[in-house]
């Protein structure tokens, strides 16, 4: 593909951005390419951007969307906290037996609240970190993404 | 008790602290150093003050206490208690930095653009913060007359003072590394000891925690009641106790079992079982609730936040934080635990609180050793007053001095700082009979039903309107308050009246939810025009500088 193809693109008349044009003495493919890209990506991205500040429809679907991701993922690993920690006293109040369990001479319970229950807690602080952050990047790319 | 370098240890710690405030105050200069440490605080430091302001009296203190006191079932206190930044980082960390609130109130305005919800968040803040900073004062003032056998308003309004003026004078600057140095120096202070502890209770061959006969005096020991209690002695003998009361008793005497306590082995030893214990299970279940999502609202937790530069920062921070506070709390399990074999007079006098601070001299001897590490306990413990109390009322005097007096200027904060300082300072002195990590429960209740349901719903939910915030937090903080007042002052009770008044949070955390969605939904009229662009706000990471 060369860079006259690329700022042919049909559709796109306002891409057709003013530019130093190179003389046919000079390599086109090289000038061209570069500076229309930068300016197209540039535009585009300052496009979604005012369509993300103005509240246009396109703007609010993409914002809600990655409030529902985030959400999500917030809700999921709250979840998996609920049934890992929330659900000990009920399975100790149904299963006395298992309260009754040693480990190294120590009592299951004592282990799992007093021991376990914070490394459990870091472990999924620390995916969620990963993960929303992950979440943000994907929103970013999305709106500095140029339209193909 | 006559350990000579218990004193000294106290004094070196107010002095590092004041030393520490001064040496900020040089930094600080205009309103804005004064308040938030002119964002300019690293999210490492930022942490450990987090952590050093979170880790309270009754962190230090009150969860060993509980421990030996009732066993396994309060092990949820500290893992509630750590778990509470998890759920502050899932849902508010990163949004509520976006959204540039600075407290709570601040938080109302910007979301939801009412004057009058700013005032209701005020009052909550306010009521939360004395809540809590009662208790850190009381276990000062409990601290210092068991290693110094000064009376108790000595080490109340000792604290009181040190902590007023160092935050009238320095402001949150000074705080930061305040705080910071005291998250370390607290986590020394229990760590060191517990590692000496657990090498002498490998050289007493291990005794067992859980003797089939019940604890006994590993010495005789004379012991002076201080609450009214009826023991009930191994041979079926029934005696009530009041304060005053001397009992002595012999080496190896079995402890009467004391109402209640979970004396007794296996109530101590096992968690709550279905069928004979539905109250202990629900009371669990309330406190995880409290913890949980109590944290959030936290007044002097929040305002940490606003010292990040950024959503991410804020959200890295309070990852650190979750795992500093979490180490932290390995600890007071060992001294809950070995205080069961060491300390069994507590059980009888009702100080459990104190096993923390007694346990290294009661295990280790009278040696200077023993008694260089209980001072460093009692370092830890004034340490741990001090940076909650700081933060409290940092936050406290911020709330008042904007939103009560109305004026930004640090004359004008000093003033707010006195005002906020001497209310639970005269509380204190009229309330020495509590029970530190309890009125800290209820504490997290009130800001469970009232500001968490606000944040998570004002972060996650465009549908919130400003009255129906109002009337959640109004109905659902109100029930919640309602319940400490009635624990606090009112008539003592008995079955599930007072499970569901000590333990709030399972009822009126799901009911502040509920007549917030309702009132909200009902007034949909009242949606602020600007919820797309606050959402925007709230969760769009900065790097797109919209």
């Amino acid at each position: 593909m060369t860079g006259a193809d690329k700022q042919g693109v049909p559709g796109r008349p306002a891409e057709a951005v003013p530019v130093p044009a190179p003389r046919a003495a000079q390599p086109p493919r090289r000038t061209r390419i570069v500076l229309a890209e930068v300016s197209r990506s540039a535009s585009r991205a300052d496009r979604t951007r005012s369509e993300l500040t103005q509240q246009t429809r396109v703007g609010e679907a993409l914002v809600q969307g990655l409030v529902r991701a985030q959400l999500a993922l917030a809700l999921r690993l709250s979840l998996l906290v609920l049934i890992g920690l929330g659900g000990l006293p009920w399975l100790f109040a149904i299963a006395p037996a298992l309260g009754r369990t040693t480990v190294l001479g120590i009592n299951l319970p004592w282990l799992l609240l007093g021991v376990a229950a914070f490394p459990f807690l870091i472990g999924v602080g620390w995916a969620y970190v990963r993960l929303a952050e992950r979440n943000e990047q994907d929103f970013t790319d999305l709106v500095q993404r140029p339209e193909h | 008790m006559g350990n000579p370098y218990v004193v000294p240890a106290i004094v070196a710690v107010t002095l590092v602290t004041v030393g520490i405030g001064f040496y900020g105050l040089r930094l600080a200069r205009t309103t804005s150093d004064f308040l938030v440490a002119s964002r300019a605080v690293s999210p490492t430091w930022n942490a450990a003050a987090i952590g050093g302001e979170y880790l309270s009296a009754a962190s230090f203190l009150g969860v060993a206490g509980l421990i030996l006191k009732y066993g396994v079932d309060v092990l949820w206190y500290p893992v509630g208690f750590a778990a509470g930044y998890l759920a502050l980082l899932l849902f508010v960390a990163a949004p509520l930095r976006r959204s540039g609130a600075f407290t709570l109130p601040d938080f109302c305005e910007v979301r939801l653009g009412s004057r009058r919800l700013r005032k209701l968040a005020t009052v909550f803040v306010i009521f939360i913060g004395w809540l809590y900073l009662v208790p850190q004062l009381q276990g000062a003032g409990l601290t210092l007359s068991t290693v110094a056998g000064s009376p108790y308003p000595v080490g109340a309004l000792l604290v009181a003072v040190v902590v007023t003026a160092n935050v009238a004078l320095g402001g949150m600057r000074a705080i930061t590394f305040v705080q910071a140095f005291q998250y370390w120096l607290k986590l020394t202070a229990l760590a060191v000891p517990a590692i000496f502890l657990a090498l002498q209770w490998q050289a007493d061959a291990r005794p067992a925690v859980t003797p089939p006969d019940g604890p006994a005096f590993r010495a005789a020991t004379t012991v002076v009641v201080e609450h009214r209690a009826t023991l009930t002695f191994p041979d079926g003998g029934v005696r009530e106790v009041r304060p005053g009361d001397r009992l002595d008793f012999a080496t190896g005497d079995p402890v009467p079992q004391v109402s209640g306590t979970a004396i007794d082995a296996t109530d101590w030893l096992l968690p709550a079982t279905a069928g004979k214990d539905d109250q202990g299970l629900f009371g669990t279940y309330s406190l995880i609730l409290a913890t949980f999502l109590g944290t959030m609202g936290l007044p002097h937790v929040l305002v940490r936040f606003y010292t990040n530069p950024d959503g991410a920062a804020a959200r890295r921070t309070t990852l650190v934080v979750l795992a500093l506070v979490g180490l932290f709390y390995l600890l007071p399990t060992i001294y809950g635990v070995l205080g069961r074999i060491y300390t069994p007079q507590l059980l009888v006098t009702g100080q459990t609180d104190a096993v923390v601070v007694l346990l290294p001299e009661a295990a280790l001897g009278h040696g200077p050793a023993a008694r260089l590490l209980a001072a460093l306990v009692a370092a830890g413990a004034f340490a741990a007053f001090l940076s909650t109390a700081s933060g409290l009322l940092t936050s406290v005097a911020g709330v008042i001095s904007t939103d009560v007096l109305g004026r930004g200027s640090v004359r004008g904060f000093q003033l707010a700082t006195v005002i906020a300082g001497g209310v639970p300072a005269v509380l204190a002195l009229n309330v020495s009979g509590l029970d530190v990590s309890e009125v800290v429960g209820l504490a997290f209740a009130v800001a469970a039903s009232s500001f968490c349901p606000l944040l998570v719903l004002g972060i996650w939910w465009r549908g919130l309107t400003d009255l129906g915030a109002a009337a959640g937090v109004l109905v659902g903080g109100g029930a919640a308050i309602g319940a400490v007042l009635l624990t606090v002052l009112g008539p003592p009770l008995t079955g599930w009246p007072a499970t569901l008044t000590t333990q709030p949070a399972a009822w009126t955390v799901p009911l502040a939810f509920t007549v917030m969605v309702a009132v909200s939904m009902a007034t949909r009229r009242r949606l602020p025009a600007d919820v797309g662009v606050t959402m925007l706000r709230l969760h769009t990471p900065e790097a797109l500088r919209l």
